[in-house]
């Protein structure tokens, strides 16, 4: 028996789904329920918790950076869960002010929106956001003020991009909680927003937290297809990611940031 | 033509066929997201008074969406077997009901080619959940590839062994957890994370020797698309099972890449390859509510009739196994842990009553308003309605789809609950290699053979 319990424990090293976890019965050990039920209740937080806009704010000006506050038409989370055409729209009045505080036109609108998890929000995107910048300084991007928008889904960064007068835009947005990652940040790229911007015209950097794409890798990818982007003037399928080359083939590329 | 029914003072109406049935679906998110849900609780009820007295003859006459526009209306009629309905055809709805509640497992074997999805849809939205649980278990469809699935008193389980990366030993590790549990008799199923044709090989190369080395009386599958399935078998990779995805309208299967036509095609394909050992049913479908409203493909009908209607799709191809994966959607179709228990008793009767054989991926996502509660109170009334299969993933936590699925555990409290068996022939594999007792029951400290793989994969 004890020879068996080694076998599993080396077998529930070979992968991340719960093996080898033994029964009390027909049921699971104590542990293992506890264990399940914590991991639920952390992705079930992430969900509902409100972001902390406010704050957000103050980090990402604390970075020099201008921000403006927004939101979609979904007027709480249960409206935002059941209605996700609402949380792609703006709210009425925000179109008008965002389109009133544009400057000059620029490369790049930035949207932090809390998606499905204001938590992978809230860890992640300022780090984010400090490790892009030097990649932006660089290229001479021209930056919109980060507009941080509430109960916001993807789509969302269209409108905000089109306000903007921004040649791209990148949505930085909480994705769906998995039961081991209530941290995860995705990034959606897309170049020329504007309303009716279909999935398939965007690139997507997904599993942005600390366990799975760091944010230093994350920002290195953000900025590598927004140059492919604004040179070949397209995002989306046609526009396939081959940044892991750029960095497996080349580690000392001068944008390469230090790991 | 509109349909009425008064109340009191007011006269309800209802402009055609499709909104009498959507304002008669109990309550769920999908439809209001449609905008073709009831508005009022009084309104649902209306439209179920009213749906009552519909004849069957009638939603016949009457398709939903026309037969010029659609393939799966044309299927669904094409296929309809006229002298069975004779049996029903001067019933209503109400009738149909009571008709159901009273008739034997004979009787609905003889009718089910003569019943509609939306036939089946129609009589659901006025059954209770306990009216949909009591004439789904006396519904017998029983299957066979390597085993025989259905029979009365079974419930068999899909090993879901899935890994991010595809890992072969990962996936073994997984696959040698479920078979210890005694899943695994309805298939060892892997949804890839990669749709290369070479991946794909890989992995169906795994599973078929696995089966092989330990005789064990099932079949695999790779769950990937049905074009790429299809040039693994022109490879002559060892396929056993074929799946696809499949929905309700025409359009939907657009929106999958698939076909009435590519179906049939890879249909011949699995039984050119004469692979199973008992029958040939080897395809393999999933469905769910919802995927038409979300490929923007649903003709303004209700998302519980549309799911009824894929499994007319599945029906024509006499598959092994179909499950509708419930709760994986999200919330915006079915809200919260109410509306998916319903959504999965509603589809394993609908397509029980088809006679396709159904199994029900009990399951939510995080976003939804659901628990391990409401899964174990699914999963036990499915038990009761006589299930075909569920699912088996470690611990109920898939990490390649990200979602809660029901556990190796939790087929393990149902056949301890109800005394459910598993398909004979892999019961008596199990009973043969030393892991479980005469009756089913795993055996507590037997020393378990299948481990001698373990020694070159964990080294």
């Amino acid at each position: 028996m004890s020879d068996q319990s080694e076998i599993w424990a080396r077998l529930a090293g070979l992968t991340p789904a719960r093996i080898g976890l033994g029964r009390a019965g027909s049921g699971q050990t104590t542990r293992s329920v506890l264990r399940f039920g914590l991991a639920h209740a952390q992705a079930r937080d992430a969900v509902h918790m409100p972001m902390d806009a406010r704050a957000l704010r103050v980090e990402i000006e604390a970075l020099g950076l201008a921000t403006l506050p927004a939101a979609s038409q979904a007027g709480d989370r249960a409206a935002y869960l059941r209605r996700p055409d609402l949380g792609r729209r703006l709210a009425p009045d925000d179109r008008g002010r965002l389109a009133a505080s544009a400057g000059e036109a620029c490369d790049l609108a930035l949207v932090v929106a809390d998606g499905l998890s204001a938590r992978a929000v809230h860890e992640n995107a300022v780090p984010l956001l400090e490790a892009f910048l030097p990649h932006a300084e660089r290229a001479g991007w021209r930056l919109a003020p980060v507009v941080v928008a509430s109960q916001a889904r993807v789509a969302l960064g269209d409108a905000v991009g089109e306000a903007l007068r921004a040649r791209a835009v990148a949505v930085l947005v909480g994705e769906r909680p998995g039961l081991s990652s209530p941290d995860s940040l995705g990034i959606y790229l897309t170049l020329d927003p504007r309303a009716g911007r279909t999935d398939a015209e965007r690139n997507c950097i997904s599993n942005v937290r600390p366990a799975g794409l760091t944010p230093d890798k994350a920002a290195f990818k953000l900025g590598w297809l927004l140059s492919q982007a604004l040179a070949r003037g397209l995002t989306g399928v046609r526009l396939k990611d081959e940044s892991d080359r750029v960095l497996a083939e080349n580690p000392a590329v001068p944008q390469l940031p230090e790991d | 033509m509109a349909y009425r029914h008064v109340v009191g003072s007011h006269i309800w109406a209802f402009a055609d066929l499709a909104t009498l049935m959507a304002k008669a679906t109990p309550p769920r998110s999908g439809d209001r997201l449609a905008g073709i849900a009831a508005e009022t609780a009084e309104e649902s009820w209306a439209a179920r008074w009213c749906l009552a007295e519909v004849p069957l003859k009638e939603i016949l006459a009457r398709p939903l969406i026309p037969y010029e526009a659609d393939a799966v209306t044309r299927l669904i009629l094409d296929t309809h077997d006229q002298a069975a309905f004779a049996e029903i055809g001067h019933l209503t709805v109400g009738d149909f009901r009571e008709f159901l509640l009273t008739a034997s497992t004979e009787t609905l074997a003889r009718i089910a080619p003569a019943v509609t999805p939306e036939i089946a849809a129609a009589v659901s939205k006025i059954m209770r959940n306990q009216d949909l649980i009591l004439v789904a278990r006396k519904c017998r469809v029983v299957t066979r590839f390597r085993n025989t699935i259905g029979l009365p008193g079974t419930l068999a389980v899909r090993l879901q062994p899935n890994h991010p990366t595809d890992d072969p030993a990962g996936i073994t590790a997984a696959i040698l957890d479920g078979l210890s549990y005694g899943c695994g008799d309805a298939v060892i199923g892997i949804n890839p994370a990669s749709d290369s044709v070479q991946a794909l090989g890989d992995l169906l190369k795994l599973l078929d020797e696995l089966i092989q080395r330990h005789a064990i009386p099932t079949q695999a599958c790779v769950l990937t698309h049905v074009t790429t399935t299809l040039e693994a078998m022109e490879r002559g990779l060892p396929v056993d099972l074929v799946f696809q995805s499949v929905a309700g309208t025409e359009a939907a299967n657009a929106g999958f890449g698939v076909t009435l036509g590519l179906l049939k095609e890879a249909h011949e394909a699995m039984l050119g390859l004469k692979r199973g050992s008992l029958g040939d049913n080897g395809m393999y479908f999933e469905t769910g509510q919802g995927s038409c409203l979300s490929a923007d493909a649903h003709h303004g009908i209700d998302q519980q009739t549309l799911e009824a209607r894929a499994y007319a799709v599945a029906r024509a191809f006499r598959p092994l196994l179909v499950n509708t994966v419930v709760g994986f959607i999200g919330p915006e179709y079915l809200y919260d842990g109410k509306e998916i228990i319903r959504a999965g008793l509603e589809d394993h009767f609908c397509g029980k009553l088809m006679g396709v054989p159904l199994g029900v991926d009990v399951c939510y996502t995080n976003h939804a308003e659901a628990d391990q509660d409401d899964m174990d109170t699914l999963l036990t009334l499915l038990g009761a309605a006589g299930c075909t299969y569920v699912m088996g993933v470690p611990g109920a936590d898939d990490v390649m789809l990200n979602y809660q699925s029901t556990s190796f555990h939790d087929q393990l409290y149902l056949r301890e609950v109800l005394g459910l068996k598993r398909a004979p022939e892999f019961e008596a594999w199990l009973h043969a290699i030393g892991l479980t007792d005469g009756q089913g029951a795993l055996l507590t400290g037997a020393p378990n053979r299948l481990l001698a793989d373990a020694a070159g994969i964990a080294a």
